[in-house]
């Protein structure tokens, strides 16, 4: 008989790392009076129009900028910088997630305390990004109604994590039978009370109630 | 496919803890896992190996132990536990709750050395 092998009790999280850096790192947003919001989704779910909408209109009056996670391209930066919003790419090669360790190397040579709004907006993924905090203030979901209304209980996970939902393209509901008691009623399983807005980027339906919403957060946040 | 991230993570806490306990070779590695963690079983037992290699954690079996989700239920005023399937509402009374006492787990518990 081989030896008995000698347990050793650990209890360690192993995401302490990136737990610490997003702790610092929301610490230091607070301090420095920025609004920092996350956009999570599945890709092609237009995180980057509704991004690009909400970086216009935000501007002039408020100072923005914005992180955008991709694979490999840096087409999602090139448009958002369009807007005048300044913008830097974090390219995360096969991974499949940002973690808070990207967004503070990304934030070295940022003078944050010079923005009012920071979004960030992680790679187009359903599942990884859920395990990491990135320091946001407010995390969004967005799920487009071409999507399927069930994807709430197939991505508990980031469903449950996120402080919004943004059902986007509502102006193609109609035309692709989207069942919004549905969804609605998948998103009370997972996330139960979690506020919900529908936008269309494309024809601006909603997005006013999203920027209201925007500003409601990041007045309450800074005081 | 977050898992290998994970699995090298998990590998460098078990490393870790292996050298302060005389540098053995780690037979097995325990991990705590609750639904809300955001991560696929399959996909980190079968990354597990791959992060493994040349460690002294090499051949060594990952052992996952599921934690239930328990939730806070406003209604009844008691935690209840659901089981490991993410449905956020009262076994008991029905009401939904948000809040979640435990699930999001993702630690390792133990390490089983050589001797």
């Amino acid at each position: 008989m081989s030896p008995q092998p000698r347990v050793v009790q650990v209890r360690q999280n192993v995401l302490k790392q990136n737990d610490v850096v997003a702790r610092a790192l929301r610490e230091e947003f607070r301090r420095s009076g920025v609004f920092v919001v996350s956009l999570v989704s599945s890709p092609g779910s237009g995180k980057t129009t509704v991004l690009e909408s909400t970086l216009a209109a935000l501007q002039p009056s408020r100072r923005v900028a914005a992180l955008v996670g991709d694979l490999a391209t840096e087409n999602d930066a090139l448009r958002l910088a369009r807007t005048g919003a300044a913008v830097k790419q974090i390219v995360t090669g096969t991974v499949c997630h940002l973690d808070a360790m990207m967004v503070r190397r990304a934030l070295e040579d940022w003078d944050v305390r010079a923005l009012d709004y920071l979004f960030i907006e992680n790679v187009g993924n359903l599942v990884c990004p859920a395990a990491y905090d990135l320091g946001e203030e407010l995390r969004v979901v967005l799920v487009s109604v071409t999507e399927g209304e069930d994807k709430p209980l197939k991505y508990p996970p980031i469903f449950h994590g996120s402080d919004l939902v943004l059902i986007t393209k509502i102006d193609l509901a109609e035309a692709v039978g989207f069942d919004r008691q549905a969804l609605r009623k998948n998103l009370e399983v997972v996330a139960p009370g979690v506020p919900v807005l529908e936008v269309s980027a494309k024809t601006g339906a909603g997005m006013e109630d999203w920027l209201a919403v925007l500003h409601e957060r990041a007045v309450a946040a800074r005081t | 496919m977050h898992e290998l991230s994970l699995a090298i993570e998990i590998v460098e806490i078990a490393q870790a803890e292996a050298r302060r306990h005389g540098n053995g070779r780690i037979q097995a590695v325990h991990l705590r896992l609750g639904p809300l963690a955001g991560v696929v079983e399959e996909a980190l037992q079968a990354a597990f190996p791959l992060a493994a290699q040349g460690t002294v954690a090499e051949g060594a079996e990952l052992v996952i132990e599921k934690a239930p989700l328990v939730v806070y239920c406003p209604r009844c005023g008691a935690e209840r536990q659901i089981g490991f399937e993410v449905w956020l509402a009262c076994p008991v009374c029905g009401a939904p709750t948000p809040e979640v006492r435990q699930g999001r787990e993702l630690e390792v518990t133990a390490l089983e050395l050589e001797t």
